[in-house]
């Protein structure tokens, strides 16, 4: 089991820097995080191989929304490091914050997509604002991508005028529309009914083959979302738990992930941490 | 209890902080490219021309009592000629801006405090940032020189029907003299006077986009936060409107 421990904390920082793959989009490294006195990432180390499919999963408080919200750049941590694509973007500048972020798109739980734009104005928003792409060649790839996502033919439509399933959609044509190396997605599945959530996972995982994608996925559906990915971390108490391929994870035969399967309360919730996500 | 008082004293200080930096951040995004006038007349649209009707409508109203209330009270002292001077005196110096800036205040500004907050609880806020796209630059700033823009003029227009408001109840219902109504005005009425509503006018118009800007993209993450950003954001602004008219009035009287 690649750098997985079933017993607590995954490795101590500076060994993990040593072992760190050269393969890795996102290498994360003793990260850690207050809100007050709550500790809600105490150290976690992570890698977040290139080219696959991470998924984050966690019980209520376990920090993974939080952790999210470091990798997407709108968290900055107390202590610990972040490399992705090979810059440490922990002491970055808002310009070079920038810089990474033109690297990656984002899928929140909700999609955020603009309520007051059309879809296809929503999916063209980032190349009108970020490109110098003429409007020919923003509409050409506003339809490639909302083709790729099955929503054809919704171009006019307004969010509010779509489905859940349907506004998850137009929200992951929006984070590929500028071809990103790194695709996060935050419960992507949360409110969607299990036929939809199977046709999303389905999506997602064509998304990143068709796209050659690295994606890193938050979610609370498990076991469902592990037919969609390649490696799995759980995070419990603002640590790495267990971290590797699914496989790996499944056959740790760990009592505290087992609990999690079960769905049983594993002491964050009873805490009164849910603000750690 | 001191330990609690403390922290409310710090919490107080670290929330100005935040206030008077947002103001501070939003005016240095105007200045800085890129530029996007599309989204700036948007803004000077919605605040602007779609407050219209409602400050024609206050305007001629306020007028109208003033003239009314004008005429009787200044009759006693067989003074009513000077009607026309009193209503316009009363209106470009104090009401107009005054009312104007409380009138969008109630309407664009509640609007932009409830669209902010509605943003801020759907996540399409940090929808942006992960854009790259500085969403204070992107919807602060241009809302904040649309009020610059918008809050003079449409205090003009107050002003102008007011006076007209004053004219039709004063002169042509209650009988005043009508050509002293606008001579009065034009032989009483200074520079002066004029730029010292429109730099009220301008002020307010900093102030209702900076406390309405700054609650709705500060509200909080929950089901109650977005109407708690529009009260606080009308309640906040009408209080510092009528605070600083005070202190205005003091500097350029």
């Amino acid at each position: 089991m690649s750098a997985t421990e079933s017993n607590g904390q995954q490795t101590n920082a500076t060994s993990a820097r040593d072992t760190a793959g050269a393969g890795n989009a996102i290498e994360v490294r003793d990260l850690h995080k207050r809100f007050g006195r709550q500790h809600v990432l105490d150290g976690v180390t992570l890698d977040f191989p290139a080219g696959k499919i991470t998924t984050i999963v966690g019980p209520s408080g376990s920090g993974k929304t939080v952790l999210l919200k470091h990798l997407n750049l709108l968290m900055r941590p107390d202590a610990g490091s972040i490399v992705i694509d090979g810059v440490e973007v922990t002491k970055l500048g808002t310009i070079g914050m920038d810089a990474v972020r033109e690297k990656f798109g984002m899928l929140f739980q909700a999609g955020a997509l603009f309520d007051s734009m059309s879809i296809f104005d929503n999916v063209a928003f980032p190349l009108v604002e970020k490109t110098r792409l003429k409007r020919t060649e923003i509409a050409e790839r506003v339809q490639e991508t909302l083709k790729a996502v099955g929503l054809d033919g919704m171009e006019n439509k307004y969010p509010s005028q779509l489905s859940g399933g349907m506004q998850k959609r137009a929200a992951l044509a929006r984070a590929l529309v500028r071809r990103p190396k790194i695709l996060m997605l935050d419960e992507p599945t949360t409110g969607l009914d299990p036929s939809r959530t199977g046709a999303i996972h389905e999506l997602i995982r064509r998304t990143q083959v068709n796209f050659h994608l690295t994606a890193v996925m938050v979610s609370h559906d498990v076991p469902a979302v592990f037919e969609v990915s390649d490696r799995v971390a759980f995070l419990h108490h603002g640590r790495t738990h267990l971290n590797g391929t699914v496989n790996e994870v499944m056959a740790a035969n760990d009592e505290v992930f087992k609990r999690f399967l079960a769905g049983k309360a594993s002491g964050d919730e009873e805490n009164g941490t849910a603000l750690a996500g | 209890m001191i330990e609690r008082l403390g922290a409310l004293i710090i919490d107080g200080v670290i929330s100005l902080g935040a206030f008077v930096f947002f103001l501070l951040g939003s005016v240095f995004y105007v200045l800085v490219p890129p530029y996007k006038p599309r989204l700036l007349i948007r803004q000077v649209r919605i605040i602007g021309a779609d407050s219209l009707f409602l400050i024609i409508l206050i305007g001629g109203f306020t007028g109208m009592v003033l003239g009314l209330q004008g005429y009787n009270t200044l009759r006693r002292f067989g003074s009513d000629g000077a009607l026309g001077t009193v209503v316009a005196l009363v209106l470009v110096r104090e009401l107009g801006p005054v009312l104007a800036a409380l009138m969008i205040a109630a309407r664009a500004g509640s609007a932009m405090a409830a669209e902010l907050g509605s943003m801020q609880s759907t996540e399409q806020i940090d929808a942006l940032t992960v854009m790259a796209i500085n969403p204070v630059q992107y919807l602060v700033s241009p809302r904040m020189l649309a009020g610059v823009i918008s809050f003079p003029l449409l205090t003009s227009i107050f002003d102008v029907v007011g006076i007209y408001g004053g004219y039709m109840i004063g002169v042509g219902l209650m009988g005043a003299p009508s050509g002293a109504y606008f001579n009065g005005i034009a032989s009483n009425m200074s520079g002066h006077d004029i730029m010292t509503g429109l730099y009220k006018a301008l002020v307010f118009g900093v102030i209702v986009m900076w406390v309405s800007c700054y609650k709705g993209y500060n509200a909080e993450r929950m089901a109650t936060g977005v109407s708690r950003a529009t009260t606080e954001a009308v309640v906040l602004s009408s209080v510092l409107i009528l605070a600083f008219d005070y202190f205005l009035t003091s500097i350029l009287l």
